[in-house]
């Protein structure tokens, strides 16, 4: 068999030639009534809040596959730096991928330079690397974390927006648990009670999306300065009888 | 360093080549992996991003050049430019894998990781080329 002659190496990165030959596959197969397999969304409910002295995120796990639940305990919440954490819906396997290289990209930062990578930072190498794909990476994030500067909450939608905000919630479920949030959101609330208002934003969202459900993560982010035992960022999980 | 919105300084993009399909044995069109040749596909990209993702670190490049040039002078540059040109010539043959690592390290490649560290690793490609038609090719002989 003769081999096919390749003229120089290909190009790392992206690889586009199978996109005409699946568009020609759609067409054909069974006369274009049967689709291609739909990649696993997280259908989700997340939500952050800024508190006193720190972030506190949530987020349900189920991950969806159109009408299936593809998984019961997807976990949500990633982890981009020791005081920084990410929330994802859209896309599952782009919001993982993401995240995981922010997560490099902020570990080797913190390697070369000597100092905590701050959540300003991790926000703009998202919107970098989205805007670049225009939007074609499907990862609705929502970041959190707390650094020299105080503590942050930004959104990252697909297409590279960002938003620094208080208080917020994204997902399919995000007007349910938004709803909650507004009603109880005050500026500088004590840790337990932003806690307690994460976990009702999501369970409205669960109860009132039916691409949400099964339990809550909730991941509480603090300031250094306060004394806690052991690690300061530490996910808790909050199972409902679902 | 990344320039955003100084798209003005930037006087023509780079050309675009054509998109051309892959060439198979006896010099024939492959349409096994490639599909039947239509000079749309040719001429027309697939995807909405193929043209940005071909041309991304040329464009990426000529901006940052041109906006060098614009704040610090023509030397700024040209200084970079012969830089990149001396440390692009460390590189084995063409079918070997080279570590472009005095490139990188110019570049600032070195500190971070993106798609095209992940993705299609030329390392792992799956097509062999073969050896007298690269370095040919690389050559100008073909």
């Amino acid at each position: 068999m003769a081999l096919p002659n390749v003229l120089e190496t290909p190009p790392s990165g992206f690889n586009f030639e199978n996109v005409f030959r699946n568009v020609a596959l759609e067409g054909l197969l069974e006369g274009g009534r049967t689709k291609a397999p739909k990649p696993m969304k997280t259908g989700t409910t997340i939500a952050g809040v800024v508190c006193k002295d720190g972030v506190v995120l949530g987020a349900d796990t189920r991950a969806t596959s159109s009408e299936v639940v593809a998984d019961k305990m997807c976990a949500k919440i990633h982890y981009i730096a020791p005081n920084i954490y990410c929330c994802g819906a859209g896309t599952a396997a782009d919001t993982e991928k993401t995240t995981d290289l922010l997560s490099s990209n902020l570990t080797i930062f913190s390697m070369d330079s000597g100092r905590n990578p701050r959540v300003v930072m991790a926000a703009n190498i998202l919107q970098d690397m989205l805007f670049r794909y225009r939007g074609q990476i499907g990862a609705h994030l929502i970041l959190g974390g707390v650094d020299c500067t105080g503590s942050h909450l930004y959104t990252v939608g697909p297409y590279g927006d960002i938003d620094k905000v208080t208080y917020l919630a994204m997902g399919s479920g995000d007007l349910a648990a938004l709803g909650i949030l507004e009603d109880r959101f005050k500026p500088n609330m004590e840790l337990e009670e932003a806690k307690e208002l994460v976990r009702d934003a999501i369970h409205s969202g669960i109860m009132s999306d039916l691409g949400s459900g099964n339990n809550i993560d909730i991941c509480p982010t603090r300031s250094q300065s306060l004394k806690t035992r052991g690690k300061y960022t530490s996910i808790i999980l909050v199972q409902h009888l679902f | 360093m990344n320039t955003r919105g100084l798209r003005s300084q930037l006087k023509d993009s780079v050309p675009v080549t054509g998109l051309g399909t892959q060439i198979g044995a006896y010099g024939v069109q492959d349409t096994l992996r490639s599909g039947f040749s239509s000079v749309k596909n040719e001429l027309l990209p697939s995807h909405a991003l193929e043209l940005s993702e071909k041309n991304f670190q040329l464009n990426q490049d000529k901006m940052n050049f041109s906006t060098l040039r614009n704040i610090q002078g023509l030397h700024a540059p040209l200084k970079l430019q012969m830089e990149y040109r001396a440390a692009r010539q460390i590189q084995r043959l063409p079918f070997l894998q080279s570590s472009h690592l005095a490139l990188d390290t110019l570049k600032g490649n070195d500190e971070s990781i993106s798609f095209e560290d992940i993705l299609n690793d030329p390392a792992q490609s799956e097509m062999m080329g073969e050896p007298h038609i690269m370095v040919e090719y690389k050559l100008g002989l073909m």
